[in-house]
């Protein structure tokens, strides 16, 4: 099983040792070990059920491993701050302003300085003349916006992303992408998911992919999308263009 | 119609601002007002408790708040009767018949009520908030006032709700109150004792006044509902 990241990750920011998942006798998540690198764009990828959502949880520190644990890249540097944008954003019921306010307040930012960081991060995501909205009577693309823009402002070293344009129109999911990029330009390692082969194409430097709760490969992303290491992705990638290919067998590579 | 039917003679009695009459409404107001605002200090915050933190009997703690949402006002008056009375582990401070007295009488009444709709409005809230809530770094502790405000105009129809109950029993307040002239009459004992005595014009009055209130109350209840389904949902 070719698990090892591609080329040798440079700068581990945060690695995933042995970790499991385990409810009522299943095996969500087999013994796993990922490493992270700083900087690049992560892409999981993989059919419904993989334990793509899991993974990202796990990561994350939202699900506690039932073994193995989850470090910091240099030992013992401590984990770099982190955040989650979810593919339904999960809005307070607030102005928009206050949900990146909270946010802030959450993480330890003094009061003062709290309202000019938010209103840069509105400004950044075009969402400044909604400040002083209901976030929750935004439409679904500024929803998505505001989580991202929330999640800016907390200055992330690692932003992990959940099919965040699965449920959002083309011109959102634009702005997504456009988010995603600006995040990477300013040093943040992109994690993410997605359903959409353009979107992975278009964004990913380097791809997991998941099949069965198991790490299949971690390729650098132009080697995976030409020849993936395994039969599981290639019929995953063909699958995805091709629709009446069957569901990948994990285990016939 | 005579002048000196019940319902003309209320109606003067409320238009005349009579003393009486509104020394009566004031000391119901501040009555249950307090045993609101006490209920609601301990209520909001323990009903978030117990809606976020798991604890052996949490079950039973759930089913015993429900259950005490009806608990007869007269039980309640009971309860507090015993414990101030002079023989009462409480009875050294002499409250019985006094208007403290019925503020905690009244206290017990609301309290199961805001803390079990807290309770079922935080736990409903929390199940929606909790990834991003973790995500941003909140603890369990830290969620409880995001929650709470979060949750303001559900928990506003709770303690709307409370202040229903409080406003609208006599049981309790007649036992541990005494319905006493001046001192400890509010508008449901005197509509209760007057009507009996004869005061036909004064119960009539209370009467009125109760209503209004209760309606208002309710009404105010109605379209904070309106506004969560409309702007937040
Ligand atoms: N917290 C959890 N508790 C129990 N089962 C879970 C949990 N999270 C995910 N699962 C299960 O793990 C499997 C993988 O889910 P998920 O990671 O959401 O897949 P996907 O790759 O589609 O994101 C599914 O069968 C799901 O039901
Ligand atoms: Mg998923």
């Amino acid at each position: 099983m070719s698990q090892m990241p591609p080329a040798g990750v440079k700068n581990p920011l945060l690695e995933l040792r042995d970790v499991s998942f385990v409810r009522s006798g299943k095996e969500l998540l087999a013994r796993t070990n990922l490493t992270l690198g700083s900087g690049g764009r992560t892409v999981i990828m993989g059919p419904n059920g993989a334990g793509k959502s899991l993974l990202m949880r796990l990561a994350h520190g939202l699900l506690k491993p039932s073994q193995g644990t989850i470090v910091a890249g240099g030992n013992g540097s401590p984990l770099p701050r982190q955040a989650m944008v979810f593919q339904r954003p999960v809005l307070l019921r607030r102005s928009t302003i206050a949900n990146v306010t909270h946010a802030l307040a959450l993480n330890g930012v003094p009061r003062r300085l709290r309202r000019d960081q938010a209103e840069q991060a509105l400004e950044r995501f075009g969402l400044a003349d909604l400040a002083q909205r209901p976030a929750r009577i935004l439409s679904g693309g500024e929803q998505q916006r505001l989580a991202l823009a929330r999640a800016w402002a907390l200055e992330p070293g690692i932003l992990f992303l959940d099919e965040p344009s699965a449920a959002l129109d083309p011109a959102a999911t634009k702005a997504v992408e456009d988010a995603v990029n600006a995040f990477h330009a300013n040093g943040t390692k992109i994690v993410m998911t997605t359903h959409d082969l353009g979107q992975a194409r278009r964004l990913a430097d380097d791809v997991v992919f998941m099949c069965c709760g198991r790490i299949m490969e971690h390729t650098a992303a132009a080697r995976f999308f030409k020849a993936p290491a395994t039969a599981a992705a290639a019929t995953f990638l063909r699958g995805e263009l091709v629709l009446d290919v069957p569901a990948p067998s994990c285990f016939t590579h | 119609m005579n002048s000196h039917d019940p319902f003309t003679l209320a109606l003067s009695l409320i238009l005349s601002g009579d003393p009486g009459l509104f020394g009566i409404i004031h000391l119901s107001l501040q009555v249950s007002l307090s045993a609101v605002f006490v209920a609601s200090l301990i209520g909001l915050p323990l009903g978030a408790a117990i809606a976020l933190f798991r604890f052996p009997g949490r079950g039973l703690v759930i089913t015993l708040l429900n259950a005490l949402m009806g608990l007869p006002p007269v039980v309640a008056g009971l309860l507090v009767y015993l414990s101030l009375s002079r023989a009462g582990p409480l009875g050294q401070f002499g409250l019985l018949f006094t208007p403290t007295a019925m503020v905690i009488a009244q206290t017990l009444l609301v309290l199961p009520i805001i803390a079990a709709l807290t309770r079922q409005a935080i736990e409903d809230l929390w199940e929606e908030y909790r990834e991003q809530l973790q995500s941003m770094g909140s603890g369990r502790v830290r969620a409880i006032p995001t929650l709470l405000w979060d949750a303001r105009i559900t928990l506003t129809t709770a303690v709307l709700a409370g202040f229903g109950r409080a406003s609208a029993e006599v049981g309790a307040v007649l036992i541990v109150g005494g319905n006493i002239e001046g001192v400890t009459r509010v508008m449901t004992t005197a509509i209760a004792l007057e009507t009996s005595k004869g005061d036909l014009a004064l119960a009539l009055a209370l009467g009125l006044v109760l209503l209004t209130l209760v309606a208002a109350v309710n009404a105010t209840a109605y379209l904070l509902g309106q506004m969560s389904r409309s702007r937040m949902q």
